[in-house]
């Protein structure tokens, strides 16, 4: 029965559920799957037996320890047929991850150079509890759930991909921001020596990757740090050791190897509206009506797909998490604010 | 006869040799070993593969003058008439594989998106220029041809502009594809061109 608990929760439960509620109940949940997964070790099959065919990573002992323990499938999306699962190869082989090189393959051919263990993340800025972390203290606390997610890159093609994280709520609650945090800004880390895609002197972009987020969404149920994914630890090349995931904005708010993580008044500019404010927000939600300035939005190709179907489908207002999140953005002019 | 013999294995290597990479690029969509959107593959491979072509056939002529070789001149309009084929598959890419044949997205793209707008015009202008390249065109334009196939140039230049509005974060592959065109171009340059045959003189000497 425990294990019944546990089992796939539909986005929509939450439509219904006032945030504070859903929240508390999420939270005790995680607490009973806890319990289920511990269970399901000592004989079930394990809830992520369908990975079996993903190639085991190399995470530390404390690593595989909490991911044993992860509440699996506690989002899921509502329609599992429409949203497949990406094969572990496509997820871990087709990415944007300039650090390392512009080409989709780059990253999967170089990111082998980054060193995440030991890795440790700096939280400073306007908090009470700030400091350096190493990441195996900073990820202890928290339970680790299984989130699968739609992925929509701003490039207009999107992936379904089963992450493994912690709510990023959890960890800004544990610093303890002051009355004067209103955003959050993460940082990647810089390091030429191991990120080759930082030696280019061709590069547009100003090193380190900044992202932001206001402070609301940042705390919103459905933003996590993951730290592993398909049932195993991140590989490199999709932003190990610690990355960001926002489900209902464009990859690339879903920053990579963090290292720094502040707390801060003023809103962030992020790397991507540095470069070119008119193709890139602050925000950058994921909304079919805004097209980029050079290709539709309307649209996106879910992959894998093959030369006889492209996989089009259409484009969904904040990537079908709208019942979620919209009530973030009431009021607000989402053409101007894109 | 020797050298009629000659002079066609090199335009048959040249051929193949041309063609190798569609094969290759085709192998690996067949095989799954082309990454998880095989169509985006082939679009961006025969795209930069296109670029090669023209700036391949636009360096013919300065190897000629440099070296005075009658290989150079032989696969000129050959490799202009795969300059134009691999754009045209790069178009066919974009249509079939990127918008999956849906014409009404492509008509506002095209409207919308002025790196496709530029990369179309380079299209035609390739179009004109293949119809224009066979020996009939060439007696019928008589001296005009000459200044007629001189496009060629503004269209290298229309496909850089088309590859420039595409680069989203590292211009590096760019700037390298720019600096050859840059050189290309130069050596039609009067001082430029005419200090070619010194050059091959000189280094005949040594």
């Amino acid at each position: 029965m425990l294990i019944k608990i546990a089992k796939p929760s539909d986005l929509h439960e939450s439509d219904v559920t006032p945030e504070s509620i859903y929240l508390s109940r999420r939270r005790f949940m995680g607490g009973m799957a806890g319990l289920g997964a511990g269970l399901a070790l000592s004989g079930h099959a394990r809830a992520n037996a369908d990975y079996s065919d993903v190639p085991d990573g190399n995470a530390p002992a404390w690593l595989k320890e909490k991911i044993s323990d992860t509440q699996w499938r506690a989002i899921t999306p509502s329609d599992p047929e429409k949203d497949k699962i990406a094969p572990f190869d496509d997820a871990s082989g087709y990415n944007n991850f300039f650090e390392f090189g512009t080409d989709k393959g780059d990253p999967a051919r170089y990111a082998g150079s980054l060193q995440t263990e030991p890795w440790s993340v700096v939280v400073d800025g306007e908090v009470n509890n700030g400091g350096r972390f190493a990441l195996e203290d900073f990820a202890k606390p928290s339970q680790f759930e299984e989130r699968i997610y739609r992925l929509r890159c701003v490039e207009a093609w999107s992936m379904v991909i089963p992450w493994l994280g912690i709510p990023l709520a959890e960890i800004i609650k544990r610093a303890d921001p002051t009355s004067k945090a209103k955003y959050v800004r993460f940082e990647t880390l810089v390091d030429p020596e191991q990120m080759r895609g930082q030696r280019s002197s061709f590069s547009i972009i100003d090193w380190p990757y900044v992202e932001g987020l206001r402070l609301d969404e940042a705390m919103h149920p459905l933003t996590i740090m993951a730290m592993g994914m398909y049932g195993r630890e991140l590989p490199n090349q999709n932003g190990a050791p610690l990355r960001l995931v926002v489900p209902w904005k464009y990859g690339f708010k879903s920053i990579k190897s963090i290292v720094r993580i502040s707390l801060v008044e003023e809103q962030p500019i992020n790397s991507w509206q540095q470069i070119a404010a008119d193709e890139y927000g602050f925000y950058a939600n994921v909304n079919p009506n805004v097209d980029h300035p050079r290709w539709s939005q309307a649209t996106e190709r879910r992959l894998p797909n093959s030369l006889f179907s492209t996989n089009t489908i259409d484009t969904r207002m904040f990537n079908g998490y709208e019942d979620e999140v919209a009530e973030l953005y009431a009021g607000m002019d989402l053409r101007k604010h894109y | 006869m020797a050298t009629q013999r000659k002079w066609l294995v090199w335009r048959v290597a040249v051929f193949l040799a041309a063609l190798a990479p569609l094969v290759f690029w085709s192998w690996q969509v067949a095989n799954n070993a082309a990454g998880p959107e095989p169509g985006r593959y082939l679009l961006l491979n025969i795209g930069i593969g296109g670029l090669w072509m023209l700036l391949l056939t636009l360096s013919l002529t300065p190897l000629t003058k440099l070296t005075r070789w009658k290989g150079f001149a032989l696969i000129r309009r050959q490799l202009g008439l795969w300059t134009l084929a691999y754009a045209t598959l790069h178009m066919l890419s974009y249509a079939l594989f990127i918008l999956g044949l849906n014409w009404a997205l492509l008509g506002s793209e095209i409207v919308k998106r002025p790196y496709i707008i530029v990369g179309m015009i380079a299209l035609i202008g390739l179009s004109v220029l293949g119809a224009t390249s066979n020996k009939w065109s060439m007696k019928r334009l008589g001296k005009r041809w000459k200044p007629l196939h001189k496009f060629s140039y503004l269209i290298l230049s229309l496909v850089l502009l088309h590859f420039f509005w595409v680069v989203r974060a590292d211009m590096s592959e760019w700037a390298m594809y720019a600096a050859i065109a840059a050189l290309i171009m130069a050596t039609r340059l009067p001082p430029f061109a005419r200090s070619l045959p010194k050059l091959r003189y000189r280094l005949s000497r040594t």
